[in-house]
């Protein structure tokens, strides 16, 4: 209101002046933004863990997506690629402040974001809203694909169901039916043992207890007595990051790694196995990757990543890797042009990508459709045991597309 | 639950509770000591746990790293007294929150620059690697049993200098009566100066001694840090037989919370702070107001 009543005692001539000067500035931009509009890059907005206890999985996730726009000259369907970082550390309650930074200030093109569940969810949230075009390089919240699906959001990852479905029958037929499972008190957690435990009861197999703690504690030793004293023929277990380091080697200081087999979803030893050491030795675990799958893909990727960065690639690194060629084939089939959005939805949606981890393709809930692994842990490498599942479709329940 | 799994959760629980009074002794002498809140307490806690794993990763030798760890962590406290620190005495909570909170941005910094943000481990000393079988299915780690006895020793040490040495009285003094202290002539400044620098290195030991079972990664601090306050809240702020105290009911809550009521495990100790205080506001072992 003050604004408008210093407006009204505004003299004639300040006016004037004034209003020269804003039809100035509205049309010196004009003159120039064709030009502008033609040469400038396409904005990206990387969302990731950047410190806490998934930076190290950030940090693969952007430099595998750097990577690949490396290789095509910094260059994706005829447009220079921009990048603005935000560390989003894992915390939920900043994440719909962060993403809307990215969007509202930064006014980048696509998002590509995050690692944790909860961080994702709220990302997911903004994204349909201001229909922003989004890609999930890594949580596996099953409602991102499921209810909260939407024609603008992607993931270049997998779904929590998909990971540890095929796990259920794996561990049937591996002759283990009594299982205890153990995870974090979150959502990632409760959706990756509950697909295990779907197929694996459906298989005849029998839950014997179901322990959980806290995101992100690490004080597991009083769970790990509690798995002693059960004497289950085998542990199901999904953790990440920093927390699946100190559980791994917990369970193995407790000498449990000798009498029960610990099973897992694939993040318990990926990102994770070089800090683990001997104690991840002989853990099985399922995931859309294996560190030596011989595909040719997968051996040009893992070369490329070593050059780049003097590290090994893992599925994180992949997953980067693989949302950048995604945006590659939407921004191919318009031309550079983000604007024609439904085409490069379109043309992401039917893609057929040859990944490091076997082939890719997306649902109608636009989740991946892939093969799931199972892996084993020998000399600090996940080696492939056998495809635990081959071109696992995530049901995507509730979604609407 | 039998007798042997209850045993080795009572041992889980008293080897928790030692690795939180380690850390929480340290807080519980500065702030009870020098009056000083001090939120990088937690960084220390983490800084205590890289320079462990870098000088574990260098030299190959876990004591190095435990003797290293702590005269560095020594130092930089010393150092940051003079630097820093001395200012606060006296001054409201406000500054020293502020100041406090502007160490950990420093120290996390400085953490990032020397280190970088991988998550790392420790190897424990050979000898102390491995487990104790104890029934057929059921054996402890030694290196966890070691910590115990490690921190015993400490905690005993911590004690006896207090308690019955004149550096001590000296402290124990300057807690009671500054002024009065200070009219007898003792020199306050060199103490508070070790005061702070020994806080410092306590929080970094703890940070050392779990590196080995723990990992090492960035924000490990955090969580010890709100702990570590919960402890000396329980105890009695400045009190160090409070801080052990406080420290071995939360490493009891905490682990048979998990195993017995795991849906509310996370909420058990603050559910016991509000009980312990409701009893004694001033905490277990607390000094009344005067």
């Amino acid at each position: 209101m003050s604004d408008r009543k210093a407006l009204l005692r505004v003299t004639r001539r300040a006016l004037l002046s004034g209003a020269a000067g804003a039809a100035t500035l509205a049309v010196t931009p004009r003159l120039f933004s064709p030009a502008i509009a033609q040469g400038a890059p396409f904005k990206v907005g990387l969302m990731l863990p950047y410190t806490g206890t998934f930076a190290k999985l950030g940090q693969f996730i952007d430099d595998g997506f750097k990577l690949y726009v490396e290789q095509k000259g910094g260059k994706l369907g005829g447009r220079e690629i921009a990048f603005v970082q935000v560390d989003d550390e894992s915390k939920p309650e900043a994440a719909t402040d962060n993403v809307n930074r990215l969007i509202g200030r930064e006014k980048v093109d696509l998002v590509v974001g995050t690692v944790h569940s909860g961080v994702a969810m709220a990302m997911v949230k903004v994204a349909r809203d201001t229909n922003t075009l989004l890609i999930i390089p890594n949580a596996g919240a099953n409602d991102a694909t499921g209810p909260a699906c939407a024609p603008n959001i992607f993931r270049s990852s997998f779904s929590n169901w998909q990971t540890t479905f095929p796990a259920g029958k794996v561990l049937v037929d591996a002759g283990h039916k009594n299982v205890a499972t153990i995870t974090w008190r979150y959502t990632a957690g409760a959706e990756m043992i509950g697909a295990f435990a779907e197929n694996f009861t459906k298989n005849g197999g029998k839950i014997v207890e179901d322990l959980t703690l806290p995101f992100p504690e690490v004080e597991f030793q009083a769970l790990i007595t509690r798995i002693a004293a059960l004497k289950p023929d085998a542990v199901f277990s999904f953790f990440a990051g920093g927390g699946a380091v100190k559980f791994v080697k917990d369970y193995a200081a407790a000498g449990l790694n000798k009498s029960i087999p610990l099973y897992g979803a694939g993040f318990l030893t990926d990102g994770t196995i070089e800090a683990q050491g001997a104690a991840a030795n002989g853990i099985r675990t399922t995931l859309h990757y294996a560190d030596n799958l011989d595909n040719p893909a997968n051996l040009a990727f893992l070369k490329a990543f070593k050059a780049k960065t003097g590290k090994d690639g893992d599925i994180y690194a992949v997953q980067g890797f693989d949302a950048a060629n995604m945006l590659e084939i939407g921004l191919t089939a318009v031309k550079g042009d983000a604007g024609a959005r439904d085409a490069l939805v379109k043309a992401i949606g039917a893609a057929k990508i040859d990944s490091p981890r076997g082939p890719l393709s997306f649902n109608k809930a636009h989740n991946p459709i892939q093969n799931i692994y199972l892996r084993e842990v020998r000399n600090g490498r996940n080696e492939l045991v056998s495809i635990a599942q081959a071109n696992v479709d995530d049901p995507a329940r509730g979604c609407k597309l | 639950m039998d007798f042997v799994t209850f045993g080795v959760q009572l041992l889980n629980a008293v080897q928790y509770g030692m690795v939180l009074f380690l850390v929480a002794s340290g807080l519980t002498l500065v702030f009870g000591i020098l009056g000083v809140i001090n939120l990088a307490h937690g960084a220390f806690y983490m800084l205590g746990a890289y320079l462990a794993y870098w000088i574990a990763a260098y030299t190959g030798s876990f004591w190095l790293a435990l003797v290293g760890g702590v005269i560095i962590a020594f130092v930089v406290g010393w150092l940051l007294e003079i630097v820093f620190v001395r200012r606060l005495y006296g001054r409201d909570h406000l500054a020293q929150v502020l100041l406090s909170f502007g160490l950990i941005l420093m120290v996390d910094e400085i953490r990032l620059i020397l280190f970088g943000k991988d998550v790392h481990s420790v190897a424990p000393p050979a000898f102390l690697s491995g487990a104790i079988q104890l029934t057929d299915n059921m054996s402890y780690p030694v290196y966890r049993l070691a910590i115990c006895v490690f921190c015993l020793v400490v905690a005993a040490a911590i004690f006896l200098v207090i308690t019955r040495t004149k550096i001590g009285m000296i402290v124990r003094a300057g807690a009671e009566n500054r002024e009065m202290a200070r009219v007898l002539g003792i020199p306050f400044d060199r103490v508070n100066r070790y005061v702070f620098a020994v806080g410092i290195a306590l929080a970094a030991l703890g940070g050392i001694v779990v590196s080995p079972i723990s990992t090492v990664f960035p924000g490990m601090g955090d969580g010890m840090l709100i702990l570590s306050f919960v402890v000396v809240v329980l105890g009695g702020i400045g009190s160090v037989a409070g801080a052990a105290i406080g420290a071995l009911l939360i490493g009891l809550t905490d682990t048979f919370g998990k195993v017995f009521f795991p849906s509310i495990s996370s909420i058990l100790i603050y559910v016991l702070m509000a009980a312990v205080l409701l009893w004694c506001p001033n905490g277990i072992l607390g000094r009344r107001e005067v």
